[in-house]
């Protein structure tokens, strides 16, 4: 009997403890859609459930600025991103995960400590870069800067992945005289499919929500990504702040990340422990 | 005999070759980062000793120290005399530890309840994850707006519980600031922290806790006498994890409370300068202090860390 008393305590309490967190984690989302949904000054008193639904907000965000075309950059910039990095990182990966040389602690560590430097640290030598590339003002050159944070990342992740495999098949392929080049190309490869899944999509997130370099480094507004548009949607003065055109366009912004996540959970759990615990 | 001494011949010569190759796979990289991270970097460096500006990007003279500290008729000027400097290191510190402690505490009570199995639970985790995913621009506006002292849902019901009697201004009123910046920052990462602390759990012995079970051990004793200690490096590489990303923060801060002295960090403070005014000498001076107080903290773990590296570097 007191064991099923326990038990019943016991699951009351996760099923309390599990609503709290969900409350207060996910509310504020919740709380951004009513408010995207209202109209004129109703947007002003406090409603916990949505009175009218409005689509002004986000005709708004799409017709009195260039929204569409700042979603097209930030989605172009963060592929890209995630690309090049995943193909430098990948060629990188082989010969730290599986093989032993001179030096390769060293490179390890080097890649360690560029992916913890400050971004501010490197914002006027990476503004020198942009402009002797004349790349200012140019979705490209915010690929270029990504590269600092993402190929890091996925060099890193990768590494720990490789790691992980079995080297059996490895060994197989070396006893039958493959090169590291066609080891990487048919044993690697094709093996590291999910580490490669993940760690792109990591290297998205990361990419679409970076906000300082996207700032710093675009000046027109049709230039500009997600997060940098939404920083600078602003009325006339301070107090005309359009908050339900704010929480139209951050709506926008997070549906499509919260699309990716709820489909992809597992791959960005995987990839995350493997990326940060080993970091 | 010699067949055997020719096979070994050829292992080496194998490694050997090894060895270049694994150097041209790598070379990719390696150029990337000294293109992206090590050619920036030395520039700001660099520009830290001139009087550079954003405008005029190749008009420049050296300065010196200049830019940290210069004595010019009695008074000292530069980024060492500048208490503004100071207290936004000041700043910093405060919200790193502050940020820091409060998301280990929820991260581990969130990695808890993830590590539990009931019905949903791992929808329960994709729904943990979503504030992590979700740009810190999108969240710290979100917040900004329910945090509004006129017309924000926070002061709504506080008022309504009668917690409080007037609305407070929690972005202005530099009392409370730091404050909010800091809960603002801990509701965003805590789910991340609560991944790190998971995969510590995940890791665990299974046969300590039935020990525990079988001699009746209360759950609460379990979790300081058996799974604390053992999730000890997890919580470690979490804390040093989320230490260096607080020291750099930038996003939340400036979106929440622009270039409010109250709660300007280091990075709020070197991009003003650089940015705002124009100056990138003095800027990248308080860039590359920025760094090297990073650099110290990163060296700092890694020694400390070092058993636990070098196992994963190896």
């Amino acid at each position: 009997m007191t064991t099923y008393n326990n038990s019943l305590t016991i699951k009351i309490g996760l099923f309390a403890i599990v609503s709290m967190l969900l409350l207060i984690f996910l509310f504020p989302f919740y709380y951004a859609l009513i408010t995207s949904f209202k109209s004129g000054s109703s947007i002003f008193e406090v409603s916990f459930f949505p009175k009218e639904l409005s689509l002004d907000n986000y005709i708004a965000i799409f017709d009195e600025q260039p929204f569409g075309r700042n979603f097209l950059n930030s989605l172009t910039i963060s592929i890209a991103a995630g690309v090049i990095s995943l193909l430098f990182g990948m060629i990188a990966a082989m010969p730290l995960g599986r093989f032993r040389f001179n030096g390769q602690r060293l490179i390890l560590l080097t890649v360690l400590i560029v992916s913890m430097f400050p971004q501010v640290a490197v914002l006027s030598g990476m503004f020198r870069l942009i402009r002797a590339l004349e790349l200012f003002n140019n979705p490209m050159g915010l690929v270029l800067c990504y590269l600092i944070f993402t190929l890091p990342f996925t060099v890193w992740v990768l590494t720990s992945f490789i790691r992980n495999l079995p080297v059996e098949v490895e060994e197989a392929a070396i006893m039958d005289g493959a090169n590291p080049w066609v080891l990487l190309t048919k044993i690697f490869f094709p093996m590291m499919w999910p580490a490669i899944i993940t760690t792109g999509l990591l290297v998205f997130v990361v990419a679409w929500n970076e906000f300082l370099f996207a700032m710093t480094f675009t000046l027109s507004s049709h230039q500009r990504t997600i997060p940098v548009a939404i920083a600078l949607i602003n009325g006339g003065s301070q107090f005309e702040v359009p908050w339900g055109r704010i929480m139209a366009a951050s709506v926008t912004v997070s549906v499509p990340m919260i699309a990716l996540v709820l489909i992809f959970q597992r791959q960005i759990v995987s990839g995350l422990t493997a990326g940060a615990v080993k970091g | 005999m010699e067949k055997r001494l020719k096979s070994e011949d050829k292992k080496l010569s194998y490694q050997k070759r090894k060895g270049y190759c694994a150097w041209l796979l790598l070379l990719p990289m390696l150029v990337g980062l000294l293109i992206v991270a090590v050619w920036p970097l030395s520039y700001t460096f660099f520009y830290a000793f001139t009087d550079a500006s954003l405008s005029t990007l190749s008009n420049y003279t050296f300065i010196g120290f200049d830019n940290f500290w210069v004595n010019d008729k009695g008074y000292w000027y530069g980024l060492v005399a500048d208490p503004l400097w100071w207290h936004s290191v000041w700043n910093t510190i405060v919200f790193a530890i502050g940020s820091v402690a409060i998301e280990i505490l929820l991260g581990t009570i969130i990695a808890l309840v993830m590590h539990t199995k009931f019905i949903g639970c791992s929808l329960f985790r994709a729904a943990m994850l979503i504030p992590w995913t979700i740009p810190t621009v999108v969240s710290a506006k979100i917040w900004t707006w329910m945090l509004h002292d006129q017309y924000g849902l926070i002061n709504y019901l506080l008022i309504k519980l009668r917690l409080i009697a007037n609305p407070i201004a929690w972005l202005a009123d530099h009392n409370f600031t730091m404050l909010t910046v800091i809960l603002v920052d801990s509701w965003k990462t805590s789910p991340f922290v609560a991944m790190l602390i998971l995969a510590g759990l995940q890791m665990l012995p299974n046969d300590c806790y039935e020990a525990a079970k079988v001699d009746g051990i209360h759950p609460i004793k379990v979790f300081f006498g058996i799974t604390l200690p053992l999730i000890r490096p997890a919580l470690t590489v979490a804390v040093l994890f989320r230490l260096l990303e607080a020291l750099r923060v930038f996003d939340v801060v400036y979106i929440m409370t622009g270039n409010a002295e109250s709660t300007m960090t280091m990075s709020v403070y070197a991009r003003q300068n650089l940015v705002d005014f124009q100056d990138l000498g003095y800027g990248s001076a308080a860039s590359t202090m920025l760094f090297i107080v990073i650099f110290f903290i990163i060296v700092l773990c890694l020694a400390m860390m070092r058993a636990d590296v070098m196992k994963e570097v190896r």
